[in-house]
Protein backbone atom coordinates (compact mmCIF):
# COMPACT_ATOMS: atom_id res chain seq x y z
CA UNK A 1 0.00 0.00 0.00
CA UNK A 2 2.74 2.40 1.03
CA UNK A 3 4.65 1.39 -2.05
CA UNK A 4 1.72 2.16 -4.28
CA UNK A 5 1.25 5.53 -2.60
CA UNK A 6 4.90 6.35 -3.07
CA UNK A 7 4.61 5.36 -6.71
CA UNK A 8 1.57 7.58 -7.19
CA UNK A 9 3.36 10.47 -5.53
CA UNK A 10 6.24 10.24 -7.95
CA UNK A 11 3.72 10.24 -10.77
CA UNK A 12 2.12 13.53 -9.80
CA UNK A 13 4.85 15.92 -10.97
CA UNK A 14 5.16 13.91 -14.17
CA UNK A 15 1.47 14.34 -14.90
CA UNK A 16 1.56 17.99 -13.97
CA UNK A 17 4.62 18.49 -16.13
CA UNK A 18 2.93 16.88 -19.11
CA UNK A 19 0.47 19.76 -19.11
CA UNK A 20 3.21 22.23 -19.99
CA UNK A 21 3.21 23.15 -23.67
CA UNK A 22 5.47 25.25 -25.91
CA UNK A 23 4.10 28.27 -27.74
CA UNK A 24 6.66 29.53 -30.24
CA UNK A 25 7.57 32.68 -32.09
CA UNK A 26 10.31 33.48 -34.60
CA UNK A 27 11.75 36.88 -35.48
CA UNK A 28 11.65 35.87 -39.15
CA UNK A 29 9.88 33.11 -41.05
CA UNK A 30 12.60 32.81 -43.68
CA UNK A 31 16.16 33.84 -44.43
CA UNK A 32 16.71 35.44 -47.84
CA UNK A 33 20.21 35.35 -49.26
CA UNK A 34 20.69 38.60 -51.20
CA UNK A 35 23.81 40.14 -52.73
CA UNK A 36 24.53 41.96 -49.48
CA UNK A 37 23.93 38.89 -47.29
CA UNK A 38 26.54 38.67 -44.53
CA UNK A 39 24.80 36.20 -42.29
CA UNK A 40 21.66 36.55 -40.24
CA UNK A 41 20.50 36.47 -36.67
CA UNK A 42 17.34 34.56 -35.89
CA UNK A 43 15.52 35.39 -32.70
CA UNK A 44 13.64 32.41 -31.34
CA UNK A 45 11.24 33.14 -28.51
CA UNK A 46 8.30 31.43 -26.89
CA UNK A 47 6.24 30.79 -23.85
CA UNK A 48 5.33 27.76 -21.80
CA UNK A 49 1.58 27.51 -21.45
CA UNK A 50 0.18 25.63 -18.47
CA UNK A 51 -3.11 25.29 -16.63
CA UNK A 52 -1.60 25.05 -13.17
CA UNK A 53 1.22 26.87 -11.39
CA UNK A 54 4.63 25.47 -12.41
CA UNK A 55 5.90 22.55 -10.33
CA UNK A 56 8.66 23.60 -7.93
CA UNK A 57 10.18 20.19 -7.32
CA UNK A 58 11.72 19.62 -10.74
CA UNK A 59 14.12 21.67 -12.80
CA UNK A 60 12.83 23.25 -16.03
CA UNK A 61 15.02 23.21 -19.14
CA UNK A 62 14.68 24.52 -22.68
CA UNK A 63 16.79 23.26 -25.59
CA UNK A 64 16.68 24.81 -29.06
CA UNK A 65 18.36 23.05 -31.98
CA UNK A 66 18.63 24.48 -35.51
CA UNK A 67 19.87 22.11 -38.22
CA UNK A 68 20.75 22.86 -41.84
CA UNK A 69 20.13 20.37 -44.65
CA UNK A 70 22.04 17.09 -44.57
CA UNK A 71 24.93 16.85 -47.01
CA UNK A 72 26.80 13.54 -47.36
CA UNK A 73 30.52 14.25 -47.11
CA UNK A 74 33.88 12.58 -47.09
CA UNK A 75 36.33 13.38 -44.32
CA UNK A 76 39.93 12.91 -45.40
CA UNK A 77 42.93 12.42 -43.20
CA UNK A 78 46.45 13.56 -44.04
CA UNK A 79 49.57 11.67 -43.14
CA UNK A 80 53.26 12.07 -43.88
CA UNK A 81 54.41 9.91 -46.77
CA UNK A 82 58.02 10.22 -47.95
CA UNK A 83 58.33 13.61 -46.29
CA UNK A 84 55.23 15.25 -47.70
CA UNK A 85 51.72 15.53 -46.29
CA UNK A 86 49.13 13.70 -48.36
CA UNK A 87 45.57 12.43 -47.91
CA UNK A 88 46.01 8.82 -46.90
CA UNK A 89 42.65 7.81 -45.49
CA UNK A 90 39.04 8.87 -45.70
CA UNK A 91 35.64 8.02 -44.28
CA UNK A 92 32.17 8.77 -45.58
CA UNK A 93 29.76 10.56 -43.25
CA UNK A 94 26.30 9.83 -44.56
CA UNK A 95 24.12 11.87 -42.24
CA UNK A 96 25.54 15.20 -41.17
CA UNK A 97 23.82 18.58 -41.04
CA UNK A 98 25.70 21.29 -42.93
CA UNK A 99 24.84 23.64 -40.05
CA UNK A 100 23.93 22.81 -36.48
CA UNK A 101 23.40 25.06 -33.49
CA UNK A 102 22.17 24.02 -30.05
CA UNK A 103 21.18 26.58 -27.45
CA UNK A 104 20.11 25.49 -23.98
CA UNK A 105 19.04 27.13 -20.76
CA UNK A 106 21.78 25.35 -18.77
CA UNK A 107 24.71 22.98 -19.53
CA UNK A 108 23.33 20.34 -21.87
CA UNK A 109 24.08 17.43 -19.52
CA UNK A 110 21.97 19.13 -16.83
CA UNK A 111 18.86 19.60 -18.94
CA UNK A 112 19.02 16.47 -21.09
CA UNK A 113 19.32 12.82 -20.06
CA UNK A 114 21.57 10.64 -22.29
CA UNK A 115 18.64 8.34 -23.09
CA UNK A 116 16.50 11.25 -24.32
CA UNK A 117 19.45 12.45 -26.38
CA UNK A 118 19.73 9.01 -27.94
CA UNK A 119 16.04 8.91 -28.87
CA UNK A 120 15.80 12.44 -30.19
CA UNK A 121 19.32 12.95 -31.60
CA UNK A 122 19.99 16.35 -30.10
CA UNK A 123 23.68 16.65 -29.18
CA UNK A 124 26.41 17.06 -31.86
CA UNK A 125 27.61 13.50 -31.56
CA UNK A 126 24.09 12.18 -32.09
CA UNK A 127 23.27 14.19 -35.23
CA UNK A 128 26.49 13.38 -37.06
CA UNK A 129 26.38 9.75 -38.06
CA UNK A 130 28.38 7.52 -40.32
CA UNK A 131 26.30 4.59 -41.45
CA UNK A 132 27.40 1.06 -42.24
CA UNK A 133 31.06 1.25 -41.31
CA UNK A 134 33.31 0.45 -38.41
CA UNK A 135 31.88 2.79 -35.80
CA UNK A 136 35.01 2.65 -33.68
CA UNK A 137 37.42 3.80 -36.38
CA UNK A 138 34.98 6.36 -37.70
CA UNK A 139 34.72 8.18 -34.39
CA UNK A 140 37.80 10.33 -35.01
CA UNK A 141 36.42 11.32 -38.43
CA UNK A 142 33.08 12.49 -37.05
CA UNK A 143 34.98 14.37 -34.36
CA UNK A 144 37.15 16.00 -37.01
CA UNK A 145 34.00 16.93 -38.94
CA UNK A 146 32.52 18.63 -35.91
CA UNK A 147 35.80 20.39 -35.10
CA UNK A 148 36.20 21.80 -38.63
CA UNK A 149 32.55 22.89 -38.69
CA UNK A 150 32.89 24.54 -35.30
CA UNK A 151 35.93 26.50 -36.44
CA UNK A 152 33.88 28.04 -39.26
CA UNK A 153 30.92 28.77 -36.93
CA UNK A 154 28.78 26.20 -38.71
CA UNK A 155 28.50 24.11 -35.55
CA UNK A 156 27.59 25.97 -32.40
CA UNK A 157 27.06 24.91 -28.82
CA UNK A 158 25.43 27.72 -26.87
CA UNK A 159 24.96 26.36 -23.38
CA UNK A 160 23.10 28.80 -21.17
CA UNK A 161 22.15 30.98 -24.14
CA UNK A 162 18.42 30.37 -23.68
CA UNK A 163 17.08 32.82 -21.13
CA UNK A 164 14.01 31.73 -19.14
CA UNK A 165 12.02 34.44 -17.44
CA UNK A 166 9.59 33.72 -14.65
CA UNK A 167 9.48 30.02 -15.54
CA UNK A 168 7.27 30.95 -18.51
CA UNK A 169 8.98 33.01 -21.21
CA UNK A 170 12.13 31.94 -23.01
CA UNK A 171 14.20 33.42 -25.83
CA UNK A 172 17.51 33.00 -27.61
CA UNK A 173 19.35 34.34 -30.66
CA UNK A 174 21.09 32.11 -33.19
CA UNK A 175 23.72 33.60 -35.47
CA UNK A 176 23.75 32.20 -39.00
CA UNK A 177 27.08 32.75 -40.80
CA UNK A 178 27.22 33.80 -44.49
CA UNK A 179 28.49 30.47 -45.86
CA UNK A 180 25.18 28.65 -45.48
CA UNK A 181 23.91 25.74 -47.52
CA UNK A 182 20.51 26.49 -49.03
CA UNK A 183 17.55 24.52 -47.74
CA UNK A 184 14.97 24.23 -45.00
CA UNK A 185 16.50 24.67 -41.57
CA UNK A 186 14.79 22.31 -39.16
CA UNK A 187 14.25 24.05 -35.85
CA UNK A 188 13.36 21.97 -32.79
CA UNK A 189 12.50 23.17 -29.32
CA UNK A 190 12.46 20.78 -26.38
CA UNK A 191 11.00 21.44 -22.98
CA UNK A 192 12.54 19.28 -20.26
CA UNK A 193 11.94 18.59 -16.57
CA UNK A 194 14.92 17.06 -14.78
CA UNK A 195 16.29 16.04 -18.15
CA UNK A 196 13.10 14.32 -19.32
CA UNK A 197 11.54 15.74 -22.46
CA UNK A 198 7.95 16.70 -21.69
CA UNK A 199 7.11 18.61 -24.84
CA UNK A 200 8.68 19.41 -28.16
CA UNK A 201 7.89 21.68 -31.05
CA UNK A 202 9.23 21.60 -34.60
CA UNK A 203 9.24 24.14 -37.39
CA UNK A 204 11.26 24.93 -40.50
CA UNK A 205 13.05 28.11 -41.47
CA UNK A 206 13.60 28.25 -45.24
CA UNK A 207 17.01 29.65 -46.21
CA UNK A 208 17.15 30.49 -49.94
CA UNK A 209 18.81 32.83 -52.39
CA UNK A 210 16.60 35.56 -53.83
CA UNK A 211 16.77 38.14 -56.63
CA UNK A 212 19.83 38.24 -58.87
CA UNK A 213 21.61 35.63 -56.75
CA UNK A 214 18.75 33.20 -57.37
CA UNK A 215 18.59 34.07 -61.07
CA UNK A 216 22.32 33.61 -61.67
CA UNK A 217 22.43 30.38 -59.72
CA UNK A 218 19.51 28.91 -61.66
CA UNK A 219 21.01 30.04 -64.97
CA UNK A 220 24.34 28.38 -64.14
CA UNK A 221 22.56 25.12 -63.31
CA UNK A 222 19.89 24.99 -66.02
CA UNK A 223 21.52 26.78 -68.94
CA UNK A 224 25.19 26.13 -68.36
CA UNK A 225 26.32 26.87 -71.93
CA UNK A 226 24.48 30.18 -72.02
CA UNK A 227 25.87 31.07 -68.60
CA UNK A 228 29.40 30.22 -69.78
CA UNK A 229 29.02 32.36 -72.90
CA UNK A 230 27.62 35.21 -70.80
CA UNK A 231 30.66 35.13 -68.50
CA UNK A 232 33.00 35.07 -71.52
CA UNK A 233 31.15 37.97 -73.13
CA UNK A 234 31.44 40.04 -69.95
CA UNK A 235 35.14 39.18 -69.73
CA UNK A 236 35.88 40.04 -73.36
CA UNK A 237 33.90 43.31 -73.28
CA UNK A 238 35.50 44.39 -70.00
CA UNK A 239 38.97 43.62 -71.35
CA UNK A 240 38.34 45.48 -74.60
CA UNK A 241 36.71 48.44 -72.81
CA UNK A 242 39.63 48.86 -70.42
CA UNK A 243 42.08 48.75 -73.32
CA UNK A 244 40.08 51.30 -75.31
CA UNK A 245 39.69 53.58 -72.29
CA UNK A 246 43.43 53.56 -71.65
CA UNK A 247 44.15 54.24 -75.30
CA UNK A 248 41.97 57.38 -75.07
CA UNK A 249 43.61 58.41 -71.80
CA UNK A 250 47.06 58.20 -73.33
CA UNK A 251 46.13 60.45 -76.24
CA UNK B 1 31.79 46.25 -47.98
CA UNK B 2 30.72 42.62 -48.25
CA UNK B 3 29.11 40.88 -51.21
CA UNK B 4 27.52 37.44 -51.39
CA UNK B 5 28.79 35.29 -54.27
CA UNK B 6 25.96 33.15 -55.71
CA UNK B 7 28.02 30.16 -56.90
CA UNK B 8 30.81 30.18 -54.31
CA UNK B 9 28.05 30.59 -51.67
CA UNK B 10 30.15 32.79 -49.44
CA UNK B 11 30.25 36.46 -48.48
CA UNK B 12 33.53 38.26 -49.26
CA UNK B 13 34.88 41.82 -49.05
CA UNK B 14 34.53 43.63 -52.41
CA UNK B 15 37.75 45.66 -52.10
CA UNK B 16 39.77 42.56 -51.33
CA UNK B 17 38.60 40.96 -54.58
CA UNK B 18 39.24 44.16 -56.57
CA UNK B 19 42.74 44.26 -55.07
CA UNK B 20 43.53 40.65 -55.98
CA UNK B 21 42.26 41.27 -59.52
CA UNK B 22 44.36 44.43 -59.85
CA UNK B 23 47.55 42.80 -58.60
CA UNK B 24 47.24 39.86 -60.95
CA UNK B 25 46.29 42.19 -63.81
CA UNK B 26 49.52 44.20 -63.39
CA UNK B 27 51.58 40.99 -63.51
CA UNK B 28 49.62 39.79 -66.51
CA UNK B 29 50.34 42.94 -68.47
CA UNK B 30 54.01 43.02 -67.45
CA UNK B 31 54.96 39.43 -68.14
CA UNK B 32 52.35 38.10 -70.54
CA UNK B 33 51.32 35.42 -68.10
CA UNK B 34 47.64 34.91 -67.35
CA UNK B 35 48.34 34.94 -63.64
CA UNK B 36 46.34 31.78 -62.98
CA UNK B 37 49.15 30.28 -60.92
CA UNK B 38 48.88 33.29 -58.62
CA UNK B 39 45.16 34.09 -58.55
CA UNK B 40 43.99 30.55 -57.76
CA UNK B 41 46.02 30.21 -54.53
CA UNK B 42 44.99 33.77 -53.53
CA UNK B 43 41.32 32.85 -53.91
CA UNK B 44 41.82 29.70 -51.81
CA UNK B 45 43.28 31.97 -49.16
CA UNK B 46 40.17 34.20 -49.16
CA UNK B 47 38.02 31.11 -48.59
CA UNK B 48 36.58 30.50 -52.06
CA UNK B 49 35.97 26.76 -52.61
CA UNK B 50 38.82 25.31 -54.78
CA UNK B 51 36.58 24.18 -57.67
CA UNK B 52 35.02 27.64 -57.96
CA UNK B 53 38.41 29.37 -57.62
CA UNK B 54 39.94 27.35 -60.48
CA UNK B 55 36.98 27.82 -62.84
CA UNK B 56 36.44 31.51 -62.10
CA UNK B 57 40.09 32.44 -62.43
CA UNK B 58 39.99 30.99 -65.97
CA UNK B 59 37.21 33.47 -66.74
CA UNK B 60 39.11 36.36 -65.16
CA UNK B 61 42.21 35.41 -67.18
CA UNK B 62 40.18 35.86 -70.39
CA UNK B 63 39.38 39.45 -69.42
CA UNK B 64 42.87 40.51 -68.35
CA UNK B 65 44.47 38.74 -71.32
CA UNK B 66 42.12 40.47 -73.78
CA UNK B 67 42.88 43.81 -72.16
CA UNK B 68 46.65 43.28 -72.33
CA UNK B 69 46.47 41.68 -75.78
CA UNK B 70 44.81 44.78 -77.30
CA UNK B 71 47.75 46.86 -76.15
CA UNK B 72 50.25 44.44 -77.65
CA UNK B 73 48.37 44.22 -80.97
CA UNK B 74 48.54 48.00 -81.31
CA UNK B 75 52.30 47.90 -80.75
CA UNK B 76 52.61 45.02 -83.26
CA UNK B 77 53.80 42.76 -80.50
CA UNK B 78 51.82 39.72 -81.62
CA UNK B 79 52.99 37.05 -84.06
CA UNK B 80 49.61 35.78 -85.24
CA UNK B 81 51.03 32.92 -87.34
CA UNK B 82 52.89 31.61 -84.31
CA UNK B 83 49.85 32.30 -82.12
CA UNK B 84 47.57 30.14 -84.24
CA UNK B 85 50.05 27.25 -84.29
CA UNK B 86 50.39 27.43 -80.50
CA UNK B 87 46.62 27.68 -80.12
CA UNK B 88 45.92 24.58 -82.21
CA UNK B 89 48.43 22.69 -80.09
CA UNK B 90 46.92 24.18 -76.94
CA UNK B 91 43.38 23.01 -77.69
CA UNK B 92 44.61 19.48 -78.50
CA UNK B 93 46.65 19.45 -75.29
CA UNK B 94 43.78 20.82 -73.23
CA UNK B 95 41.43 18.07 -74.42
CA UNK B 96 44.08 15.43 -73.57
CA UNK B 97 44.74 17.12 -70.21
CA UNK B 98 41.09 17.00 -69.19
CA UNK B 99 41.10 13.24 -69.78
CA UNK B 100 44.28 12.84 -67.72
CA UNK B 101 42.71 14.95 -64.97
CA UNK B 102 39.63 12.72 -64.87
CA UNK B 103 41.75 9.57 -64.64
CA UNK B 104 43.70 11.08 -61.73
CA UNK B 105 40.43 12.07 -60.08
CA UNK B 106 39.25 8.48 -60.16
CA UNK B 107 42.51 7.36 -58.57
CA UNK B 108 42.08 9.96 -55.81
CA UNK B 109 45.03 12.17 -54.84
CA UNK B 110 44.35 14.69 -57.57
CA UNK B 111 45.11 17.56 -55.16
CA UNK B 112 48.52 16.14 -54.40
CA UNK B 113 49.41 15.64 -58.06
CA UNK B 114 48.28 19.15 -58.95
CA UNK B 115 50.39 20.52 -56.12
CA UNK B 116 53.42 18.46 -57.12
CA UNK B 117 53.00 19.61 -60.73
CA UNK B 118 53.04 23.21 -59.53
CA UNK B 119 56.13 22.80 -57.36
CA UNK B 120 58.10 20.88 -60.00
CA UNK B 121 57.23 23.05 -62.99
CA UNK B 122 57.41 26.37 -61.20
CA UNK B 123 60.72 25.27 -59.68
CA UNK B 124 62.32 24.18 -62.96
CA UNK B 125 61.03 27.11 -65.03
CA UNK B 126 61.75 29.72 -62.36
CA UNK B 127 65.21 28.33 -61.63
CA UNK B 128 66.31 28.08 -65.27
CA UNK B 129 64.96 31.50 -66.09
CA UNK B 130 66.69 33.07 -63.11
CA UNK B 131 70.09 31.56 -63.94
CA UNK B 132 69.84 32.48 -67.61
CA UNK B 133 68.68 36.02 -66.95
CA UNK B 134 71.39 36.68 -64.39
CA UNK B 135 74.00 35.45 -66.85
CA UNK B 136 72.56 37.61 -69.62
CA UNK B 137 72.53 40.61 -67.33
CA UNK B 138 76.17 40.11 -66.38
CA UNK B 139 77.15 39.64 -70.03
CA UNK B 140 75.42 42.83 -71.09
CA UNK B 141 77.20 44.71 -68.32
CA UNK B 142 80.62 43.45 -69.39
CA UNK B 143 80.20 44.07 -73.10
CA UNK B 144 77.44 45.89 -74.90
CA UNK B 145 77.60 43.57 -77.93
CA UNK B 146 74.39 41.53 -78.35
CA UNK B 147 74.87 37.78 -78.64
CA UNK B 148 73.81 36.07 -81.87
CA UNK B 149 71.11 33.40 -81.37
CA UNK B 150 72.55 29.92 -81.74
CA UNK B 151 71.05 27.36 -84.06
CA UNK B 152 69.96 24.22 -82.24
CA UNK B 153 68.10 20.99 -83.11
CA UNK B 154 64.88 22.96 -83.40
CA UNK B 155 66.07 24.47 -86.65
CA UNK B 156 66.75 21.16 -88.37
CA UNK B 157 63.17 19.80 -88.52
CA UNK B 158 60.91 19.60 -91.60
CA UNK B 159 57.68 21.60 -92.37
CA UNK B 160 59.41 24.95 -92.10
CA UNK B 161 57.27 28.08 -91.99
CA UNK B 162 58.27 31.72 -92.06
CA UNK B 163 57.14 33.52 -88.88
CA UNK B 164 57.61 37.04 -90.17
CA UNK B 165 56.93 39.03 -86.98
CA UNK B 166 59.30 36.86 -84.95
CA UNK B 167 61.89 36.87 -87.71
CA UNK B 168 62.06 33.09 -87.64
CA UNK B 169 62.09 30.41 -90.31
CA UNK B 170 61.52 27.17 -88.40
CA UNK B 171 59.51 23.96 -88.50
CA UNK B 172 55.92 24.07 -87.18
CA UNK B 173 56.55 20.94 -85.07
CA UNK B 174 58.31 22.59 -82.10
CA UNK B 175 55.69 25.37 -81.58
CA UNK B 176 52.90 22.82 -82.02
CA UNK B 177 54.54 20.58 -79.38
CA UNK B 178 54.97 23.54 -77.04
CA UNK B 179 51.26 24.29 -77.49
CA UNK B 180 50.23 20.70 -76.74
CA UNK B 181 52.47 20.47 -73.65
CA UNK B 182 51.17 23.78 -72.31
CA UNK B 183 47.58 22.72 -73.02
CA UNK B 184 47.98 19.48 -71.05
CA UNK B 185 49.54 21.24 -68.08
CA UNK B 186 46.99 24.05 -68.26
CA UNK B 187 44.11 21.61 -67.96
CA UNK B 188 45.69 19.67 -65.10
CA UNK B 189 46.90 22.69 -63.14
CA UNK B 190 43.96 24.95 -63.94
CA UNK B 191 46.12 27.78 -65.30
CA UNK B 192 46.65 29.52 -68.65
CA UNK B 193 50.17 28.15 -68.89
CA UNK B 194 51.93 31.41 -69.75
CA UNK B 195 54.66 30.86 -67.18
CA UNK B 196 55.71 27.72 -69.08
CA UNK B 197 55.05 29.02 -72.58
CA UNK B 198 56.96 32.31 -72.24
CA UNK B 199 60.29 30.63 -71.37
CA UNK B 200 59.67 27.88 -73.97
CA UNK B 201 59.19 30.51 -76.66
CA UNK B 202 62.30 32.42 -75.64
CA UNK B 203 64.70 29.55 -75.05
CA UNK B 204 63.36 26.74 -77.22
CA UNK B 205 61.97 28.63 -80.22
CA UNK B 206 64.31 31.59 -79.95
CA UNK B 207 61.60 34.24 -80.37
CA UNK B 208 62.39 37.87 -79.48
CA UNK B 209 61.05 38.78 -76.01
CA UNK B 210 58.98 41.74 -77.24
CA UNK B 211 56.87 39.44 -79.47
CA UNK B 212 56.75 36.56 -76.99
CA UNK B 213 54.46 38.31 -74.51
CA UNK B 214 51.81 39.40 -76.99
CA UNK B 215 51.79 36.03 -78.74
CA UNK B 216 51.55 34.17 -75.45
CA UNK B 217 48.61 36.38 -74.44
CA UNK B 218 46.89 35.58 -77.75
CA UNK B 219 47.12 31.85 -77.06
CA UNK B 220 46.15 32.20 -73.37
CA UNK B 221 43.01 34.21 -74.19
CA UNK B 222 41.56 31.40 -76.26
CA UNK B 223 42.72 28.51 -74.08
CA UNK B 224 41.27 30.24 -70.98
CA UNK B 225 37.98 30.84 -72.82
CA UNK B 226 37.86 27.15 -73.75
CA UNK B 227 38.57 26.17 -70.13
CA UNK B 228 35.88 28.53 -68.81
CA UNK B 229 33.27 26.93 -71.06
CA UNK B 230 34.36 23.43 -70.04
CA UNK B 231 34.02 24.30 -66.34
CA UNK B 232 30.71 26.14 -66.80
CA UNK B 233 29.15 23.21 -68.65
CA UNK B 234 30.54 20.23 -66.74
CA UNK B 235 30.85 21.52 -63.16
CA UNK B 236 28.78 24.74 -62.97
CA UNK B 237 31.55 26.30 -60.91
CA UNK B 238 32.09 29.63 -62.70
CA UNK B 239 31.01 32.44 -60.37
CA UNK B 240 30.08 35.36 -62.60
CA UNK B 241 29.92 37.92 -59.76
CA UNK B 242 33.34 36.87 -58.46
CA UNK B 243 34.74 36.99 -62.01
CA UNK B 244 33.27 40.46 -62.58
CA UNK B 245 34.89 41.87 -59.44
CA UNK B 246 38.24 40.26 -60.23
CA UNK B 247 38.22 41.46 -63.82
CA UNK B 248 37.36 45.07 -62.99
CA UNK B 249 40.62 45.15 -61.04
CA UNK B 250 42.30 42.91 -63.59
CA UNK B 251 41.68 44.83 -66.80
CA UNK B 252 42.87 48.09 -65.27
CA UNK B 253 45.88 46.37 -63.76
CA UNK B 254 46.75 44.76 -67.09
CA UNK B 255 46.96 48.16 -68.79
CA UNK B 256 49.18 49.53 -66.05
CA UNK B 257 51.31 46.38 -66.22
CA UNK B 258 51.75 46.65 -70.00
CA UNK B 259 53.05 50.22 -69.55
CA UNK B 260 55.53 49.15 -66.87
CA UNK B 261 56.63 46.22 -69.05
CA UNK B 262 57.48 48.49 -71.98
CA UNK B 263 59.78 50.59 -69.77
CA UNK B 264 61.79 47.69 -68.32
CA UNK B 265 64.64 45.85 -70.01
CA UNK B 266 63.98 42.30 -71.20
CA UNK B 267 66.49 40.85 -68.72
CA UNK B 268 65.02 42.74 -65.78
CA UNK B 269 61.56 41.56 -66.79
CA UNK B 270 62.74 37.96 -66.86
CA UNK B 271 64.45 38.19 -63.48
CA UNK B 272 61.28 39.63 -61.94
CA UNK B 273 59.10 36.91 -63.44
CA UNK B 274 61.60 34.24 -62.33
CA UNK B 275 61.56 35.55 -58.74
CA UNK B 276 57.78 35.55 -58.69
CA UNK B 277 57.55 32.00 -60.04
CA UNK B 278 60.13 30.78 -57.50
CA UNK B 279 58.31 32.52 -54.67
CA UNK B 280 55.03 30.73 -55.44
CA UNK B 281 56.96 27.47 -55.88
CA UNK B 282 58.57 27.80 -52.43
CA UNK B 283 55.23 28.63 -50.82
CA UNK B 284 53.50 25.59 -52.33
CA UNK B 285 56.47 23.37 -51.54
CA UNK B 286 56.43 24.39 -47.89
CA UNK B 287 52.69 23.62 -47.71
CA UNK B 288 53.50 20.04 -48.68
CA UNK B 289 56.38 19.72 -46.22
CA UNK B 290 55.13 21.49 -43.10
CA UNK B 291 52.70 19.61 -40.89
CA UNK B 292 49.25 21.16 -41.39
CA UNK B 293 47.41 22.52 -38.32
CA UNK B 294 44.35 20.43 -39.18
CA UNK B 295 45.08 16.94 -40.47
CA UNK B 296 41.50 16.37 -41.55
CA UNK B 297 39.53 18.01 -44.33
CA UNK B 298 35.93 17.80 -45.52
CA UNK B 299 35.26 16.93 -49.14
CA UNK B 300 32.13 16.41 -51.18
CA UNK B 301 31.18 12.76 -51.48
CA UNK B 302 31.43 11.65 -55.11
Amino acid sequence: MIRLLAFLLTLIPAIAAADEKIVLGLSQDEVSITASFTGSEILIFGAISRDEPPPQTTELGVIIAVAGPNVPVEVRQKDRVAGIWVNTDSAAIDIAPSFYAIASSAPLTDVLLPLEDLHNAISWGRVVRAVGQDAFAINEYTEAYMRIKQNSDLFQLLEGAVAIEGDTLFHTAIQLPSNLTEGDYKTRIFLTRDGHIIDSFQTEIPVYKVGIERWLYNLSQNQAALYGLLSLLIAAVAGWAASAAFAILRR
Amino acid sequence: MQIYLPIAEISVNIYLLLGIGGLVGVLSGMFGVGGGFLITPLLFFVGIPPAVAVATSANQIVASSVSALMGHIKRRGVDFAMGWVLLIGGIIGSAVGVQVFNILKQLGQVDLLVNLCYVIFLGIVGGLMMIESLRALMRSKRSGAPKRRRHNWVHNLPFKIKFRVSGLYISVIPPLMVGVAVGILAAIMGVGGGFIMVPAMIYLLGMPTKVVIGTSLFQITFVAAFTTMMHAITNQTVDIILALLLLIGGVIGAQVGAQIGMRLKAEQLRILLASLVLLVCIKLGLDLLIKPAELYSIGVLQ
